[in-house]
Order: C-alpha cells, then structure tokens, then sequence
C-alpha cells in the first residue's frame, strides 16, 4: 500500500470539498474511507493510490440509521450490511434486501462494510483485480476477459468491460426501486438505483455516475403496496462466502389472484445490476402459473449473449427466476 | 498535515490503553503483531479472503487486515491474548483442546475470536448460527466438524459458569 495522508473532516461539506476523484482508471488526489473493506483491498494491490483518504465512518452528519416514514425506508449510507440483515424492518417490509445482505461476504465482512461504499465497490473481474494486467477499465486498451477465462463474466454485452457487478444489495435494491441520494459541490441530488448504475464508458470507466466530487448520502425505498413480497436468491460456487454467479430479486405486488406489479433485477449477469424489464411485462396482469413463469424465465435471459464459458449462466439464472417467482406467488406465501 | 504524517492514536486492547504514532497506512493487524507485538492474531491473506486476523471490535468480529489502526482510535480491542485470565483458559479455548478444533493452528485464533463474539452476543447458539459464525474463517486442515463441536461445548461450559456464580 502507497503511503497517504488521513483527514477525519467533522461536516459533510468538509468532506466533499476534499474529495476530488475516485476514478481507478485516473491518478487520484482524494477517497473516502468507510468500512474499507473493499477499498483497502484495491489499495493493497495499488490498483488504487490515493494520496489522502478521508473518513467519513464517524461523521455525525453521515447517517447510520433506518428510518421509516410514510414514504418509505431511508438508509443512511453508514449502515452496515449486518444492520440490514438484521432489522426487523428490513426484513418484514423488504425481504429481499435483508436476505441479500444475509448472503454477502461474511460475518466479519459485513459489520464492516457499509451500504454506500456496497454500492460504490469495484468489480472482482481477475484480469482488473490482478495488478500487472492494465485492462480496459483501469485505462487500457482492451478488456483480456472478452477472449480470455470469462466463467464469471457478464451475459449482457453493455460494455467494453464485461466484468459482473458483485454486489447482491444493489440487485435487491433495483428490484425494490430505490433511489440513492448523493451530495457534491453543487449540492444534493437523488437518483433511481437505475440511473446511478450506468455501464462504463470509454469516457466513464466506472460502474456509475457518481461525481469525483460526490458521497452517497443516503438509500431510499420507496412505500410498496401492502402485501408487497420481496425475496432474493443468489447461485454460488460454494455454499457461502463468494460473489453471486447469479442473482435474482423479485418483487411482486398481488391484486387477488393476478399479479398486479411485478420487479426483477439480475445479479452477477452484467457490469451494472440488471433490470428485465420484458420480464415484468411478462408478469404484469397475468395469473400466475408455471407456464407464465417459465415464460418470464425465458424473456428475462432472451438478449444474453454468452461469452465463450459462461453460457452455464443462462440456465442457472432462469432457474433462479422461476424459483423466486414461485415463491412469491404461491397462495401459501407467508403473511398472504 | 505534512505529507504522510505519523498521526497519534490510542488504541484500546485487552483492556490496556496504548498511545501509538502511527502511519496512517498501517492495518490493525500490523499495529497489533510489530507495535504491541501481540503476534496470536495471525496473518495470512492480509486481504480480508482467510479470517485468521479475526479480532473483536466494539463487541463484533472484523477482519484486522481490512482496519486502518487510525481508525481504531479509541475504539474497544480484543485479541485472542485478551481472552484467558492468567492461567484460566476462555471457555472456547478449553473447547477447542478437548474436542481438538485444530491441526496446523493457523486460523485457531481468528476461529476462536469469532466464536467469543457469537457467545458475547448469543450464549444459546443453534448449530447454524454457530457454523455461520464461522463462515469467514477459512481452515485448510479442514477441522471444521470439531470446531462446531467446539463451539457447541463452549456454549455449554459458559452457560455452566454462569449457572455456578
């Protein structure tokens, strides 16, 4: 690890007026340190240098609470992924939040790691995480993985990178149609989880829009309709402890014995969390019944193309699609 | 502040206050193994992969290789040295030796601080929660059946303890 300088700044306005870059693909002044348990990894590689971190896990202003309103939940971006997997909240009001941060990483891990830098954490893609290989995202000309050892890369050709997302939250989140509110120089923005995830640019080599000089604020979710049901479901290549080869968040809002609103979000499929849109359209009005969700199974994965070997994606993403739906729509689902 | 300054930090562990100058670059685990020279905590990965830096702080176990001690100013340290009391082993220790929870011994004491925070936090543990407990803790002897048995007496020998007082 490059030696840096430390800043604990007090405001929150203090910390944005020291941030000035995080792209991993440009030299960088300036980062924010949260839980870290992502960044001192990149940083221990010195895929990532900065020459000043800045704290921000004890600014009071920065929140660590859920709160609930009429409008919704808000979680600040200091809560960790253990306070959501265990909040009452969060795992009676959206299910699929708590089950993923559950399925993330490890005890330890998750005390540590925090929603907003959750969200913010670079991909685990082995030829970006491998310090001698310069690939595309981090500046350089082409991404090895496209023709190279892609088991664990992306189906959804969006980008020149096709690295996978390896957050399972932010896959919850999408399908929970959260929004994440940023603060920079210019002041306070809020954005949909949808519009916050962008496949990278030439231009943008980061997963997301954020700005060199803005933090997450904080997460909000949206109110669902009463007796809205939320799960999540992750493939592994072990039991626990590894990023998702797949993921899938549902949620469905039921109106008597048709599907009244319908979300999915893919995992593990995609350099961003992946919304299937078609899917939802697929649902939406319909009764459900195995036929109608093999039939969103097949539309959700209808535009992959699999790289030379993960095409063992597909399947195992329609399986997981078809699983969450089946429990969500089965009339015995809890609280129904 | 200069370019990379030594900043002042306490950090508190096993209940005794250490006043450092310390390089902000530093981990927790680095701090702890050539500062304090508390080498129990072991690394291996020193990239939040293995667990054998498993520490506790402020009542939960992290990994001390993904800390910054800067960070830990002030902050309630305990290692694995902080655990027996003179010659009197933490019951989890005592549950380690008679069920054999390890070979090599490598990843024993990150196991056994992940086990402590478990028991501080729920002394009746089902045999999930204690095998999910220990999820982050990689051991390559594979001693993983003992260390649930392990795990299962020293639940036993605390709540044995507390019953006697």
């Amino acid at each position: 690890m490059k030696p840096f300088d430390f800043a604990r700044p007090d405001t929150i306005a203090a910390a944005v007026a020291l941030l000035d870059g995080r792209d991993a693909s440009r030299p960088n002044r300036s980062a924010l340190l949260a839980g870290g348990t992502d960044l001192l990894t990149l940083m221990k590689a010195d895929l990532y240098a900065p020459e000043l971190l800045i704290d921000i896990k004890r600014l009071a202003e920065l929140d660590n609470r859920i709160e609930e309103t009429a409008e919704g939940l808000t979680i600040g971006a200091l809560v960790t992924l253990s306070q959501l997997e265990d909040d009452p909240r969060i795992q009676s009001l959206v299910p699929a939040l708590a089950e993923a941060a559950a399925l993330a990483a490890t005890p330890q891990l998750r005390h540590m790691a925090t929603i907003g830098g959750n969200l913010l954490q670079r991909p685990r893609c082995w030829y970006f995480r491998k310090p001698g290989i310069h690939c595309w995202l981090k500046g350089g000309d082409d991404c090895p993985a496209r023709q190279g050892e892609n088991q664990l890369h992306a189906l959804f050709d969006v980008s020149p990178c096709v690295a996978v997302h390896p957050s399972d939250p932010a896959t919850a989140l999408l399908a929970l149609a959260a929004s994440v509110r940023l603060r920079g120089a210019a002041g306070e923005r809020e954005l949909p989880l949808a519009a916050f995830f962008a496949p990278p640019t030439d231009e943008r080599r980061q997963e997301t829009v954020i700005g060199n000089d803005e933090l997450i604020v904080s997460i909000q979710i949206p109110a669902a309709a009463p007796g809205t049901r939320s799960t999540y479901l992750k493939a592994m290549n072990r039991k626990v402890w590894a990023f998702a080869l797949a993921g899938v968040a549902a949620a469905i809002h039921m109106d008597g014995n048709r599907i009244a609103q319908a979300r999915l979000a893919l995992g593990g499929v995609a350099p961003v969390p992946w919304r299937a849109e078609s899917a939802e359209q697929v649902l939406t009005g319909a009764e459900p019944s195995p036929e109608i969700i093999a039939r969103a199974a097949e539309s959700a994965l209808a535009s992959a193309e699999p790289l030379a070997h993960n095409g063992y994606k597909i399947p195992l993403a329609k399986a997981l699609v078809r699983r969450a739906l089946t429990r969500l729509t089965a009339p015995a689902f809890p609280g129904a | 502040m200069g370019p990379h300054t030594h900043l002042p930090v306490t950090l508190s562990v096993n209940g005794s206050r250490f006043p450092l100058l310390i390089e902000p670059r530093r981990t927790l685990l680095d701090a702890l193994r050539h500062d304090l020279a508390l080498t129990g905590t072991k690394k291996v990965c020193d990239a939040g992969d293995c667990g054998a830096c498993t520490v506790i702080v402020d009542g939960r176990a992290v990994y001390a290789c993904l800390l910054l001690a800067v960070d830990c100013d002030d902050r309630d340290i305990t290692t694995i040295e902080g655990l027996a009391k003179g010659n009197a082993l933490d019951p989890v220790q005592e549950a380690f030796i008679q069920h054999d929870a390890f070979q090599c011994g490598f990843c024993t004491s990150g196991q056994i601080m992940s086990l402590r925070a478990l028991l501080d936090a729920n002394p009746e543990p089902s045999d999930d929660q204690i095998l999910r407990a220990v999820t982050g803790n990689l051991c390559r002897c594979g001693a993983y059946l003992n260390i649930l048995k392990a795990g299962r007496l020293a639940a036993d020998m605390q709540r044995q303890a507390a019953a006697d007082v």
